[in-house]
């Protein structure tokens, strides 16, 4: 379970979650990254950067 | 064999592709973040192949260059980054090789990128040299605007978007396909379709099956060709005058492509990556 830095809520992570991927958070919405896996933690998405995509 | 994973964040995409690699027997994978990297240039290569999935141009760009440089072999190639992530070196290995695309024209300054698209004629599209998912593209309808907007390019932005990149204005009647090549075979292709005149999926356009024709095989072919080959995606604009190829992505993004395509396209990745091995 991590905590949204942004709203708090409390999120529980997939089996298949994975260091580095992006989830939303189902309470505000918030693009976050998962920072690590046991300890579950979050920190917010990185902003989007002009050379970013395909 | 050992594999080196080059990414950022773990996208859609990249967690299909580390689920296929865990399928292969014998291959390990090694996940280097690019924000934690850090090159020097005495480095002594771990890893069989890398495979880049970084999602800024400019990492992935750099990382391939010192990874080559080292003696690792990579996919795709930092030459096949460095041609496709600038849209100028882009429609340069395009027109050398012959493969048909929009007209487009580059120019420096505010007077003569106006003049090149007062001679392309409106409407142009306006876009910036280096950069994707559809950001920053301006269609210009007419010379009030393009004085606007070259204006606030030239005022606002970085010296990058002083280089004026435009291109004729292509009349796609809400859709465009893209295919995807792996190494000498065009393995899918999707539709595009959105009521926007921009149809990038990341900007909200619907992906449906598109049929690999023979026509499309051989542009896909042609343009993954052109700018040196590998794992691809090219962008193509169905036109009276037949297709023509908008872009060449190497960091192909295919999350909203497998169910319409029933083509396993990681599956079909990491057997190039492998191969390049074997």
């Amino acid at each position: 379970m991590a905590e949204c830095p942004v709203c708090a809520c409390q999120i529980e992570f997939e089996e298949d979650t994975i260091k580095g991927e992006l989830i939303e958070c189902p309470e505000c919405g918030s693009e976050l990254e998962v920072i690590n896996i046991d300890p579950d933690t979050l920190d917010l998405a990185p902003d989007l950067d002009e050379d970013w995509g395909q | 064999m050992k594999i080196g994973f080059l990414h950022s964040l773990m996208r859609v995409e990249e967690k299909l592709l580390l689920e296929e690699f865990r399928r292969r027997k014998g291959v390990e994978v090694v996940v280097l973040d690019d924000r934690a990297l850090v090159f020097d240039l005495d480095y002594v290569p771990e890893f069989d192949v890398v495979f880049e999935r970084c999602i800024n141009h400019s990492r992935a760009l750099y990382s391939l260059r010192l990874l080559e440089s080292a003696g690792l072999p990579c996919v795709n190639r930092a030459d096949v980054a460095q041609v496709c992530g600038d849209k100028i070196e882009s429609s340069i290995a395009l027109s050398t090789n012959h493969v048909p695309q929009p007209e487009i024209r580059v120019a420096y300054t505010e007077e003569s990128a106006l003049n090149a698209i007062d001679e392309l004629g409106y409407p142009v599209v306006l876009k910036p040299v280096v950069g994707s998912w559809g950001r920053l593209l301006s269609k210009i309808n007419d010379r009030q605007a393009a004085e606007a907007i070259l204006e606030h390019k030239k005022t606002l932005g970085s010296y990058q978007h002083s280089i004026f990149y435009i291109q004729e204005y292509v009349e796609k009647h809400g859709r465009d396909i893209r295919s995807f090549v792996v190494g000498d075979e065009c393995i899918a292709a999707i539709y595009r379709e959105s009521k926007h005149w921009i149809t990038n999926t990341a900007r909200g356009a619907v992906a449906s099956n598109c049929p690999v024709t023979s026509e499309i095989a051989e542009i896909s072919l042609a343009a993954a060709q052109a700018v040196g080959g590998g794992v691809l995606a090219i962008d193509i604009f169905e036109t009276e005058k037949g297709f023509l190829v908008n872009e060449v992505n190497y960091t192909m993004e295919f999350r909203n492509s497998i169910m319409p395509t029933s083509v396993n396209i990681p599956e079909k990745m990491v057997d190039f990556v492998i191969a390049q091995i074997e």
